[in-house]
């Protein structure tokens, strides 16, 4: 388990049950409406999952141990990487 | 100022040296809702209305929310987690309260006259993505390999030396894992088609990086599903039922989640790609 990954209990307290920070980041950076913002356009139009992954990785990584050695290909589509 | 913009009287426009963080669209809401929930900047969030929907925003101070200040903080995990349970808490809290498209994270406008400008550029999509969505929830299905549940090939016999033996042992070893893969993607797939024929939407994410998810095993599906509020009886029975005839997978539920994964009309069209032009 990692820590700062974990269910939070400071997510909404009434019908939606806390969610783990990986799920919602599913949701938040990668669907929902893209109605472009003046401000965010430039971000936009790159991959914010990318960016935000690469952040995240490196961030767990200091928390967590390394990536098992059996871990599979899928996990590939989310390797951290610098968008173009 | 344009008169597009319909502020609630009780807590005006957009402060000097702030951006409008929108949370989502929605057709009508409470004001005791908006006065109760807490947008980016810690205060109340605001409705802005026009073309007869609703956009709730919030007041995100360009120090922190403006573009390079942006690019910064998605990279620091703390302020992405504040941010996305913020955004989060206001997405779920409308959602409870009606149908709502929520925005993407980090979708900051200049001002309310071009969130309003929004609103009525995109009605006819907007409405319809309402419409579909009213009483629908997104449910998520995780499903991880269960090891040892896949069959295994047996040990190969052969000649040569400690070397060899060592090769061939690695090389079935390589094999059974692809089968194992092999088989739980095929899984992945029959439960996802499962379940997409309960729901009214469905879609898969990318599987999560167990680095991300802290997961023991890999992921295979990642699934996200529009159930009507009325049907989730029936979802969930499918799950357990699905979760039985698949040992070889663990599956895991979530939500009801706000409906961030079916926020778009698809096919994706080029109406989706209207951007504002530049000031």
């Amino acid at each position: 388990m990692t820590t700062s990954l974990a269910p939070s209990s400071a997510d909404d307290p009434l019908a939606y049950r806390p969610v783990a920070l990986v799920d919602l980041l599913d949701r938040v950076l990668a669907t929902g409406v893209v109605i472009s913002g003046d401000i965010t356009i430039a971000i936009a139009e790159v991959d914010l999952v990318r960016i935000s992954l690469r952040a995240l990785v490196a961030s767990v990584g200091a928390l967590a141990p390394p990536e098992p050695p059996d871990a599979v290909p899928a996990d590939v589509h989310r390797a951290p990487e610098m968008p173009a | 100022m344009s008169s597009t913009a319909d502020v609630l009287p009780a807590t005006g426009p957009a402060r000097p040296g702030c951006g409008v963080w929108l949370h989502g669209v929605t057709r009508d809401v409470d004001p005791a809702l908006l006065a109760t929930t807490r947008g980016m900047d810690g205060a109340a969030v605001r409705a802005v209305r026009a073309a007869g929907l609703v956009a709730v925003v919030s007041a995100a101070p360009l120090c922190e929310y403006g573009e390079e200040a942006l690019r910064r903080n998605l990279e620091d995990l703390a302020w992405l987690e504040r941010a996305a349970r913020t955004h989060h808490a206001v997405v779920a809290a409308l959602s409870r309260a009606a149908a709502v498209v929520p925005a993407r994270l980090a979708t900051v406008h200049h001002d309310d006259t071009r969130v309003a400008g929004q609103l009525t550029a995109r009605r006819v999509e907007l409405t319809a993505v309402l419409d579909r969505l009213t009483g629908h929830d997104e449910w998520g299905v995780k499903g991880y390999v269960v090891p040892g549940a896949t069959p295994r090939t047996a040990e190969p016999a052969g000649s040569g030396g400690a070397g060899a033996a060592y090769l061939r042992r690695r090389r079935a070893q390589l094999t059974a894992r692809d089968e194992g893969q092999r088989i739980a993607a095929d899984a992945a797939l029959s439960v996802h088609e499962a379940l997409a024929g309960h729901a009214v939407a469905a879609r898969r994410h990318p599987p999560q990086d167990r680095r991300l998810s802290g997961a023991s095993t890999a992921m295979v599906l990642n699934g996200a599903y529009l159930v009507g509020q009325g049907a989730v009886a029936g979802f969930r029975r499918l799950v357990d039922s699905l979760a039985g005839r698949h040992p070889e997978l663990r599956l895991e539920l979530t939500g009801p989640w706000p409906p961030y994964s079916f926020a778009e009309e698809r096919p994706a069209g080029p109406a989706l790609a209207v951007r504002e032009p530049a000031c």
